[in-house]
């Protein structure tokens, strides 16, 4: 099932790379002591280096530091003892000092890998090139005055990771899944929210296509996109817009474009620089930065199970199917709301309800799981109920349902509504009896061999028992009744 | 290596200095002057050498994540040529 | 009283000889009167200058001073002062107004000195003469025997140097990336150090280059300087490039003397054109150490031709980009233009002076692509090489002589004519900036003009108490007691 795209001239396959800009969780911006908090008002949260006053200087922040290397080790890639901080020289209307103080010759992290998941259950590694830290710009407003733009630096300074992958990717699905895989691994360590709406994960997409077995041709890069979606529908507007430009003779440009998704097609930067020339080198504001192995061993042994392992469990130790664990451990909040239902009950059941009538409640109502109107251990509640035979599989559902609108526990519910099993086998057999009673058609259609007359009859027995027939116990009489 | 007109005219541009053509020839002949005094460095081997990037050879401080700056908005745009509101104000500029 | 060395009036004051207001109000006139002539400050704040007085003075009433108590100061216009002007030099600055003070004058203040005002300076601390200021050129108070054509000071810090010669301040602050403070202190007969890379603070200081920029005083005596450094130095942690060492007592050291140091004599600064005054001067200057208990060994400094060509590489592509943020959007001068590059281009055009244009420009060519290589990677290849020069020859020596400049200071508009022969001038003491080392001018006498000429002492890193011991040595047996004639007046 791999991916291409059928032109006039035959069929193209899609080259994609990604880089992904992820803001690192601090208190405060990579080089200055000024808040990094989303929202705030503006200009509050800029302090003079963020401005680039005349002799304002940059001091490296010690957390962003440490979360870039979390992060490198979550990304199972090299951590670069020596790294250093670079300049990248250029003029913008919302880059202060007029460079980007970066990592561009020795990163802090080199190269790793990340396994993506794709729907058909296969999964795919692809190359991490490397992981480097450098700072945001700040935002410029465009909307608000016909003639001017407005700038606000909050951002400005605020650490950023820049998580570039190998060339690897091969479809608007893998390029998708490549994002989605990354946030988690980042929300696991804590070293990135993944907000895509605010801005916290921005994704700069390179596509090219060419004819199976040809070397790469020109690419071009999408910058900014900011939902998983969008990456998937800008990787498939820009591969058809390029097979369509090189088959009607025409040369893709290498250029930055940018991916309406409006219109749903990608279109050429107009502001970008005439010539670029980064004229990068190193900013001697900043010496070395220098880790000590030890303190890179520490962060190592305090690393959290990230998706990888915890799917993997999951599947060795809780008996999951593949997919079933990976929907769950694709959200850090939904495999802790699984091991808690899981814990010492059955987790293939647990992960049902979970993914079936827990997903499609969260869905209907907009909760997050982490607000899901059905804490955890009162799912656990319920799921004890059914096990020892105080509630049927059946009136579990309705159970849950008055969960969601009451809030109440599922032992209250059930009281209150006495929703409690018919185990009485007097009271069952004596519903069994009447209704065959009631249908002696039916029981001799069944006798003379319409088997599945027999649900037929477990359907109006349970109707007579308001639903709360022990299945088991129901069956067993109607089998002996009917001999 | 002498820099032609182009490349002046280029380099001034990539610099945001804006240039009359008419000052293209001396400033070619000065940097060009510059430069080419500077080759003498082409008579030093430095097979072998590491480069010397900054003014000490130790590592970069760490500093301890804290918000000991900002909110000081009034400040930061007090000498702002242009400012609208809270904000530094430019010509718009076209994405 | 303006004539007092900067230990002197301290003693004075503590002694209550005088108030710190009189010290300052003496000084406020001197600057009325010859200010107008020199230009060596670009900004006179007596409003400010006063207040520190005052409180020195009730400082020393409490018994609480400090080790510059009611001490006058001109601070070079390139420090950051806090709710005054501070401009670089430059006219892109003519009206910032900084709303922070640099760590280094904060230090001052802290140790209780009188800001009297902002010394002009070459334009962003580039230039040789103090002829690229946007403020003007500054004269240097010596005049050549039966000529009263003006002469440069020498930069940048030629305003800082011209006060404290003319008596405008009794110690100033300076900064030096290829000479600035050690070239204009030869001019000017006075004295100035360039202490080690990482020994005081640049947070707050405009920047040039930051990898070779250091801030230092300039003083008339090499106790007065030992006295400002000990204020000005210190651990910063806003600057990640500050030394975490401690802060000797500087003065001190200027009183142990030379006995048993070996003092090298490096021979690459011998150079064929060294006018003879020099050459007799940097001879005399090793008999007198010799005369004082040290021994010279011959030294070799086999990369020294090579510093000025690796300075003016390394130097203008720090300054390329440390000059970007000059853009017209959060302060300084904005000249409109019909989009955002305009503007930005006009406002560079019109706020940046020549010089500054020229280093900008060779700064963006030596790092842009298919250059790098070729320029600034060798650039750092040979700056190491300069660096391990320095410390096989402090292997066999614990200080370095040398001349401080090539000449005497020249005329206003001489050695214009083109970029590099102006360059010339830092060709003794960009070295020590390549390296980090410290070093120190010392007048040490005239030259048949009747223009004073500067002897240099290098030392290793964090040794300025060797510098400083040998740097006292020289003044000693120099005796140099001349002062220009525009104070004898
Ligand atoms: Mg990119
Ligand atoms: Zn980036």
């Amino acid at each position: 099932m791999t991916y291409t795209i059928e032109g006039n001239t035959g069929s193209w396959e899609v080259v994609v790379g990604l880089e992904v800009h992820a803001q690192v969780i601090t208190q405060s911006k990579l080089f200055s002591g000024a808040a990094t908090a989303f929202g705030a008002a503006p200009n509050s949260q800029v302090s003079f280096v963020d401005a680039a006053f005349p002799g304002m200087l940059p001091v490296v922040n010690a957390e962003a530091v440490a979360q870039a290397v979390r992060t490198g080790l979550g990304l199972r890639a090299h951590i670069n003892l020596v790294s250093r901080f670079d300049r990248k020289n250029y003029f913008y209307a919302d880059l202060p000092s007029g460079y980007q103080i970066s990592q561009f010759e020795k990163p802090i992290v080199g190269a790793g890998v990340i396994e993506i998941e794709l729907a058909d259950g296969s999964t795919k590694q692809i190359g991490v090139t490397r992981l480097h830290l450098e700072q945001d710009a700040g935002k410029s407003l465009h909307d608000q005055h016909p003639a001017k733009s407005y700038v606000d630096l909050n951002r400005s300074g605020v650490a950023l990771m820049e998580i570039v992958s190998e060339p690897d990717i091969r479809s608007p699905e893998e390029a998708g899944a490549y994002v989605k895989k990354l946030r988690a691994i980042l929300r696991y360590l804590g070293t990135c929210d993944g907000n895509m709406e605010e801005g916290s994960l921005r994704a700069d997409v390179n596509v090219s296509v060419r004819k199976h077995g040809e070397p790469y041709r020109t690419r071009c890069e999408i910058k900014n996109v900011n939902s998983v979606r969008f990456v998937m529908q800008a990787v498939e507007a820009e591969a058809a817009r390029q097979v369509d430009l090189w088959e009607s003779g025409g040369t893709v440009q290498q250029e930055t474009r940018l991916f309406d998704s409006a219109r749903g097609v990608t279109r050429p930067m107009r502001s970008k620089e005439d010539a670029h020339d980064y004229r990068y080198f190193p900013d001697p504001d900043l010496l070395p930065l220098v880790l000590d192995e030890a303190w890179v061993a520490d962060l190592a042994s305090k690393l959290p199970e990230l998706p990888d392992e915890k799917r993997a469990r999951f599947i060795a130790d809780l008996g999951l199917t593949p997919y079933d664990a990976g929907v769950l451990v694709a959200d850090q909040a939904a495999a802790a709301y699984f091991e808690t239902v899981a814990k010492g009950r059955d987790a293939k059941q647990a992960a049902n309800w979970i993914m079936g009538d827990l997903f499609a409640v969260l869905n209907r109502t907009g909760h997050s799981i982490e607000d899901s109107p059905v804490p955890a251990p009162a799912l656990g509640q319920l799921l004890d109920l059914i096990a020892d035979s105080t509630i049927n599989g059946k009136i579990a559902k309705s159970v849950f349902e008055a969960m969601v609108e009451t809030g109440d526990g599922p032992e209250a519910i059930v009281a209150a509504r006495g929703l409690r099993q018919v185990t009485d086998t007097g009271a069952i057999d004596a519903a069994v009896d009447a209704v065959l009673a009631a249908n002696p058609d039916k029981v001799a259609d069944y006798k003379a061999g319409k088997d599945k007359m027999f649900g037929f009859f477990v359907g109006q027995i349970m109707k007579s028992l308001a639903g709360k027939g022990n299945p088991a116990l129901v069956n067993a009489s109607l089998k002996q009744r009917l001999g | 290596m002498s820099l032609d007109p182009a490349t002046v005219r280029r380099i001034a541009k990539l610099a945001r200095i804006r240039v009359d053509e008419a000052q293209v020839p001396q400033l070619q002949a000065e940097l060009n002057g510059i430069l080419g005094w500077i080759e003498q460095l082409n008579e030093v081997n430095v097979d072998g050498v590491e480069p010397l990037t900054g003014g000490l050879t130790m590592a970069a401080p760490l500093r301890v994540d804290a918000v000991t700056d900002g909110g000081i908005a009034e400040a930061v745009l007090a000498n702002a040529p242009d400012r609208a509101d809270d904000y530094f104000a430019v010509p718009k500029v076209v994405e | 009283m303006i004539s007092l060395s900067l230990a002197q009036a301290r003693a004075a004051l503590r002694a209550r000889q005088m108030s710190a207001r009189e010290l300052t109000t003496a000084y406020l006139g001197a600057i009325e009167a010859l200010n107008p002539q020199l230009n060596a400050y670009v900004l006179v704040t007596p409003e400010v200058a006063l207040a520190h007085a005052d409180a020195a003075d009730a400082a020393l009433a409490r018994g609480a001073a400090r080790p510059l108590t009611g001490i006058p100061l001109a601070i070079k216009d390139l420090f950051c002062t806090k709710g005054t002007r501070t401009t670089a030099g430059s006219k892109i600055l003519e009206n910032f107004v900084p709303p922070y003070e640099s760590t280094v004058t904060a230090n001052l203040l802290r140790d209780g000195a009188v800001f009297l005002g902002k010394a002009n300076l070459d334009e962003f601390a580039m230039g040789s003469s103090n002829m690229t200021s946007a403020f003007g050129a500054v004269a240097n108070p010596w005049t050549r025997l039966g000529d009263n054509r003006p002469l440069v000071p020498g930069g940048s810090s030629g305003g800082s140097a011209a006060a404290v010669a003319a008596h405008l301040a009794l110690g100033a602050t300076a900064t030096d990336t290829g000479g600035s403070i050690r070239q204009p202190a030869s001019f000017c007969g006075i004295v100035g150090i360039k202490p080690t890379y990482g020994r005081c603070s640049r947070w707050g200081v405009v920047a040039f280059a930051s990898s070779l920029d250091q801030a230092g005083p300039l003083a008339r005596t090499v106790e007065d300087a030992a006295i400002l450094l000990g204020s000005m130095a210190g651990h910063d942690p806003k600057d990640s490039t500050s030394a975490n060492v401690p802060v000797p007592d500087f003065a001190a050291a200027c009183a142990r003397g030379v006995k048993g140091l070996r003092i090298g004599v490096p021979r690459e600064y011998r150079s064929d054109g060294m006018p003879p005054e020099i050459e007799a001067l940097w001879l005399q200057g090793q008999q007198w150490l010799r005369e004082q208990g040290a021994t010279i060994v011959d030294v070799s400094l086999p990369h020294t031709k090579y510093a000025l060509a690796t300075y003016y590489i390394v130097a203008p592509a720090e300054a390329s980009s440390n000059l970007a943020r000059y853009d017209g959007v959060r302060f300084g001068l904005r000249v409109d233009g019909g989009d955002l590059g305009e503007l930005y281009e006009n406002t560079r055009a019109a706020g940046f002076g020549a010089e500054v244009k020229r280093r900008v420009l060779i700064g963006t060519y030596v790092l842009s692509a298919g250059y790098y290589d070729a320029y600034n990677l060798k650039a750092q290849k040979v700056r190491a090489l300069i660096l391990k020069d320095f410390t096989d020859a402090f292997e066999h020596c614990d200080a370095l002589l040398t001349p401080t400049a090539p000449s005497a200071a020249f005329g206003q508009g001489e050695k214009m004519d083109d970029p590099v022969t102006m360059y010339l001038n830092d060709v003794f003491t960009v070295p020590a900036n390549m390296a980090g080392t410290p070093g120190l001018s010392v007048p040490a006498g005239l030259d048949a003009q009747g223009l004073p000429l500067g002897l240099q002492v290098l030392g290793r890193p964090f040794d300025e108490e060797t510098v400083f011991a040998v740097g006292a040595a020289l003044e000693r047996a120099a005796g140099f007691s001349a002062v220009p004639r525009i104070l004898a007046k």
